[in-house]
């Protein structure tokens, strides 16, 4: 896992290697520091020579001035290292996931996928910053004050070795206790803020059914289970404060009792008594510091976690046995006794699925909710795989298309479409980077989209809000269609892609694709009879199966299903 | 409650709506949300005084301490120069022990009631702050995007706990630490305190230079962050758009950009933020080097009295020197998180300011026995009737039978001004009709039940309710009567049985049963893995729309109210679904005033009356048949011959 995020140092090693070098060279004078003290107690006041003094005090001048060099050089590198660490890290992931296809989104789900690229790399990054500061910093300054005050006295030193055992001991306890708790608070803060949201997004039903106090005394609860999970957590941190005190305050009591009978008996000098106080603090700090990393590297592991299974996940779907050299000639379908699950495992939502469809065909796909129709289409641009049997478009299998060749040919319209934040312009020319003016005005009159935007003030140049707000369902579903059609793809699919448009214009962009696509397939799911029913053939789906294929004639002279849907939508019509 | 200024926040909550992101790091009025903050302590009295007692003592301790330090070495130089025995060594050790154990508990005691203070409050705030918003007007979630409450929710409430259970303690401690060890330091030796002051206070404005630059930057990193996060979210929830476009490396690339510029902001914020310890350690081992230098000029001068007193007093006061550094470092570097946490904390105060729905009504809803005559007594009692309990200027009581008879008068109305959705709308739905609406997107539609329903008040024309103007009837009581379906299913996180139960939160298993059945939801319920007892998630991974829209209806089917508004409630059914339900929606409709909003025209075909609406007017009124032989628009649109948007 550590090595896996390490790799993103990349090029910011330079940076941090120097801010942990500078790190070093702080400590080192830092500790130095005290040293000399002792000397000029010893060989400067006790005897009284001024020029010792000075000498000493100028040496520990230069001393804390270049540790003050090396403290702003090491905080500036590791400011360096951090933030590059982080952009790597972030570009890293989230190109990942732009690789991702759509089996690992589900996988991960889109939530909890911003999540990981947004508050988990936060953490990594604070983590980092910690570990190429701190963690050298600590132990190091640990290290060297002890074997400091081993020099000074090693009988003395011995009372660290009695008593920060028990300071790790009690470290160790508090952490192996502690975590769990902190679990535990973490899901009742999402539970918590679980209520939040609902009661955010379902605002007008607990209004409309006057449940606010219903509401707020559910919340109640859940906010007294946090505070109850939060003190029990915190309660065992408290411990962690008193415990240390108890140790730095002993350690001092036995320096001073202990020392202060080695200086009587002259085992000792007074300005070593004296450092070897200063060597206490300095070690107790670090073991201080060294716990609060422990502490905030535990909560980052969680978040350091969820973003290597991220980086671990291979894209389900590669061009592994692709030749980049096949492209889509025409716009031949044909399924083979297909079998489809989202799971991957048994639990089938498509099973046996065998037709085909010839170049330039419009075929329509009926059929009730949960019928599995978009996972159908989902296979032909290859947007998953199939478990059993083989989809080929133009002749060929489409595993042997690059992706790339392969979705070029193939245009979807997703039953769930979403524009980005831009100027309408920006959004078409998704189909098409470099479509002329001509080109956009030509697809979006197909699309029926033409007169709208240009009722608009600012026309093609319309800013669209985050997924295309100002504009209403069926404006975006147009838009969304002539996106797809700037392609010029050999295959159009429009998953229930006219669902708000009203029938009128539907039966005007249905005559412009079929002006404009006469040699594109076209493949259309619908809701509505009226969608599908000028179309070469209709496949009805039922619960994962192919029910019937036949025109509509055919198929409402023979399949009741098919019949059933119809009459839904013609009653009172007559 | 001194700081309740509802104006003034209102027009800030208001501005920082129409520019999102500018000024949202900024705080305010300090001064103002800090005692606002402290003034919640008041409920804590107990925990809040003798936290601040055991903060105290701990600085005595650490203090008194490193006092203690300078009398021991003391002293032990004396005992060496024969000048003193064990024995007062001993008693200063005792007096150690003893100031060390009066800090460790006191430590102990501060913290342990600082967990209570912090816990207590944010419990306090949180619970009052989803309370006000199950209060607040529709209007204020429609001006907000769900993800700035939220925020506010979570991460400043978060904020809001760091601030109150280390910040504040922090700064305050590091403020009495600094007086009390100075006053030692004066006592100590005041010359030597006079040359601390001067350096430490070049230490002190090199400090807060640095933590203003400092807090400048970190705005920047802030708000480059969050364009990053928002470009992330876009993206991430698009992304099945991008693979079916080979969009992806124009996608990186734009990532590319936005992420370089946050590398740059957060590089030089932290360039600031991580100086600061090193700079004010340094600057202290400075302060340390030079009263050694002095220190051992005055105590070889004999200021600082004998050779023992005069090198326990330096020690000590290297000491102090050392510990003086650390709190005015840390106060410093903790300017940042004091910053976000206060605006944290205005935004809090802001919504919990927000005024909730007002509400001047005074008609109630009553169990009503309704004698053959129809004469109306109230009764206290589920008895199958309602009415309308009227209390008159006079003191005299009158009651209304509860029928379901709608009348909208003239009602024009705006969201924003002059921006008017409905103009002069007049309609009629005597009880038990089923009235349909029928327009485009924008048309008015969705608004006419918001004004039905008081989420909106009427500013011009009535609305009537069984003849009653319904801004005399109590909101609760008004709602209580009406039911609606909407185009979003939100069903809650709980079981299936719950989530109906919903609907009226006394029915029992059985009446649960039956509405589930009458909505046609029974079947595929009962097909669940747990039937009735499936827990749903709220993002309904586990049914499809129609099943939770189904749902719903039976949601509304225990409610059983007299006035139902169905808005696009069987859009994401499919027809032949529909058409399934249809009987159950039939008798959930029969003896009750309906509203449907619908896109299918087949939905409303057999409306008592269907309003054909558009640009907040009515254009057509009157029922199918009558409609079609207008030849009006209805006609084009059920011919499909003209546009819905």
């Amino acid at each position: 896992m550590i090595k896996k995020l390490a790799s993103s140092v990349g090029e910011y090693k330079k940076p941090s290697i120097l801010a942990a070098l500078f790190v070093a060279l702080e400590v080192a004078m830092e500790v130095a520091i005290p040293y000399l003290m002792s000397v000029i107690v010893d060989k400067g006041i006790r005897t009284g020579d001024r020029g010792t003094v000075v000498l000493y005090g100028c040496v520990m001048v230069a001393l804390a001035a270049a540790s003050l060099v090396a403290g702003v050089l090491s905080a500036r590198y590791a400011a360096v290292a951090s933030a590059g660490f982080a952009k790597n890290l972030r570009a890293r992931v989230f190109g990942k996931v732009q690789d991702f296809s759509f089996y690992n989104v589900d996988k991960f789900s889109t939530g909890s996928l911003i999540t990981r690229l947004t508050t988990d790399i936060n953490f990594v990054q604070m983590a980092f910053m910690l570990i190429i500061r701190v963690a050298v910093r600590a132990p190091m300054m640990f290290f060297v004050a002890v074997v400091m005050a081993f020099i000074l006295n090693s009988t003395l030193a011995l009372v660290f070795v009695g008593i920060i055992p028990v300071l790790v001991v009690a470290l160790v306890i508090l952490i192996r206790f502690g975590f769990p708790l902190f679990d535990k608070m973490f899901k009742m803060f999402d539970a918590m803020n679980n209520k939040v949201q609902e009661n955010l997004t379902a605002i007008r039903v607990v209004k409309s059914f006057v449940r606010e106090s219903h509401e707020t005394e559910a919340f109640r609860k859940a906010s007294e289970a946090v505070q109850k999970a939060q003190k029990r957590a915190e309660k065992l941190l408290v411990f962690g404060m008193p415990a240390f005190l108890f140790c730095m305050y002993g350690c001092m009591l036995c320096v001073l009792w202990f020392g202060g009978h080695f200086v009587i008996n002259g085992k000792m000098s007074d300005g070593e008594l004296s450092s070897f106080v200063v060597y206490v603090m300095q070690i107790l700090m670090s073991l201080l510091m060294t716990a609060m990393i422990l502490v905030n590297l535990v909560i980052s592991k969680a978040s350091a976690k969820r973003i290597t299974e991220v980086l671990e996940e291979s894209p389900d779907i590669a061009d592994d046995d692709a030749d980049p050299s096949l492209i889509v000639k025409e716009g031949s379908v044909r399924f083979s006794g297909v079998s489809f699950s989202y799971s991957k495992g048994d639990n089938y939502v498509l099973e046996d699925i065998d037709f085909s469809i010839a170049p330039g065909e419009t075929v329509g796909i009926i059929g009730g909710t949960g019928s599995a129709k978009t996972s159908l289409v989902q296979l032909i641009p290859r947007l998953y795989d199939v478990q059993k049997g083989e989809v080929q478009v133009g002749g060929i299998p489409v595993k042997k298309y690059t992706l790339k060749n392969l979705r070029d040919s193939v245009a979807m319209v997703l039953q769930k479409n979403v524009l980005f934040s831009g100027s309408i312009r920006e959004n078409l020319k998704w189909g098409k980077e470099d479509a002329t003016e001509e080109e956009l005005r030509a697809a979006a009159k197909t699309a029926q989209a033409d007169d709208f935007i240009m009722s608009f003030p600012d026309g093609y140049d319309t800013e669209l809000g985050q997924g295309g707000v100002n504009v209403s369902g069926g404006q975006k579903q147009r838009l969304c269609i002539a996106r797809a059609l700037l392609k010029h793809p050999k295959i159009m699919i429009l998953d229930d892609s006219t669902s708000a448009v009203d029938t009128a214009t539907e039966q005007k962009l249905r005559e412009g694709l079929r002006r404009e696509l006469s040699d594109t397939t076209v493949i259309i799911i619908a809701q509505r009879i009226s969608s599908v029913m000028g179309a070469d053939k209709i496949i009805v789906l039922d619960k994962g199966r192919i029910n019937a294929i036949g025109t509509h004639a055919e198929l409402l002279a023979g399949n009741e299903i098919y019949r059933e849907v119809y009459e839904s939508q013609r009653k009172g019509v007559n | 409650m001194a700081f309740k200024k509802t104006d003034a926040k209102n027009s800030g909550v208001m501005q920082k709506f129409e520019q999102p992101g500018q000024d949202k790091h900024k705080v305010q009025n300090p001064v103002r949300t800090i005692l606002r903050i402290l003034s919640y302590l008041k409920k804590f009295k107990f925990s809040a005084i003798f936290s601040l007692v055991g903060l105290f003592l701990v600085i005595a301790a650490n203090v008194g301490g490193t006092y203690s330090i300078k009398v021991m070495m003391e002293i032990t130089l004396n005992i060496r120069a024969g000048l003193a025995s064990y024995t007062d060594l001993a008693n200063a050790a005792g007096m150690l022990i003893g100031i060390y154990l009066v800090g460790i508990s006191a430590s102990f005691m501060q913290q342990r009631l600082l967990i209570n203070l912090s816990s207590g409050i944010m419990r306090e705030v949180r619970d009052a702050m989803f309370e006000k918003m199950e209060r607040l007007p529709i209007r204020y979630f429609s001006e907000r995007t769900h993800g700035e409450i939220m925020s506010c929710f979570t991460n400043d409430t978060d904020a809001l706990r760091e601030l109150i259970s280390q910040a504040l303690p922090n700064v305050i401690s590091s403020f009495v630490s600094v007086i009390a060890m100075f006053s030692m330091m004066l006592v100590l030796s005041w010359q030597l305190a006079l040359f601390v002051v001067v350096i430490l206070s070049a230490m002190v404005v090199t400090v807060f230079r640095l933590g203003k630059r400092s807090g400048k930057y970190f705005m920047l990193q802030q708000a480059s962050l969050s364009k990053v996060n928002g470009y992330i979210e876009e993206y991430i929830e698009g992304q099945k758009v991008t693979k079916v476009f080979c969009h992806e490396q124009k996608v990186k690339d734009g990532f590319t950009g936005l992420n370089d510029e946050l590398c740059r902001n957060a590089t030089t914020a932290a360039s600031y933020a991580n100086a600061v310890m090193p700079i004010m350690g340094n600057l202290s081992y400075l302060l340390y080097a030079l009263i050694a230098i002095v220190g051992a000029y005055f105590v070889i001068g004999g200021r600082l009295g004998t050779y023992a007193a005069g090198v326990a007093t330096l020690i000590s006061f290297l000491q102090y020197s050392r510990q003086l550094a650390q709190p005015i470092g840390q106060a410093a570097q903790q300017i940042n998180s004091v910053l976000v946490a206060l605006a944290g904390a205005e935004r809090i105060f802001a919504l919990l300011d927000t005024p909730a729905e007002t509400d001047q009504g005074y008609v109630t809803l009553v169990n009503a026995y309704i004698s053959e005559d129809g004469t109306i007594t109230e009764s206290d009692k589920p008895t199958g009737h309602w009415a309308w309990k009227h209390p008159h200027n006079d003191g005299t009581l009158t009651y209304k039978e509860l029928k379901g008879d709608i009348q909208f008068e003239n009602v024009t109305f705006a969201y924003e001004e002059n921006k008017t959705v409905l103009h002069n709308i007049s309609l009629y739905a005597k009880p038990g009709q089923k009235i349909a609406l029928v327009g485009s997107t924008g048309a008015g539609k969705t608004t006419i039940t918001n004004l039905l329903t008081r989420f909106y008040d009427v500013p011009e024309g009535k609305i009537r309710y069984d003849g009653i103007n319904i801004n005399k009837i109590r909101k609760d009581d008004l709602r209580r009567s009406l039911a609606m379906v909407l185009q979003d299913t939100h069903l809650f996180t709980d079981t299936v049985r719950e989530n109906i139960r919903y609907g009226r939160l006394d029915a029992t298993d059985e009446e649960v049963y039956a509405a589930a059945k009458l909505a046609g939801a029974d079947f595929f319920i009962s097909h669940l893995p747990e039937g009735y007892d499936t827990v749903l998630t709220a993002d309904g991974k586990n049914l499809s729309q129609g099943q939770r829209q189904l749902i719903s209806i039976a949601r509304v089917a225990i409610a059983d109210p007299p006035v139902l508004i169905l808005d696009e409630a069987t859009s994401s059914i499919d027809t032949r679904t529909e058409r399934q339900i249809e009987q159950g929606m039939d008798s959930l409709m029969l003896g009750r005033t309906v509203f449907v909003i619908a896109h299918r025209l087949s939905t409303v075909r057999n409306a008592d009356a269907i309003l054909v609406i558009e640009d907040g007017k009515i254009i057509e009124r009157g029922n199918h048949d009558a409609l079609l032989q207008q030849k009006g628009k209805y006609y084009q649109l059920y011919m499909g011959m003209a546009e819905l948007h």
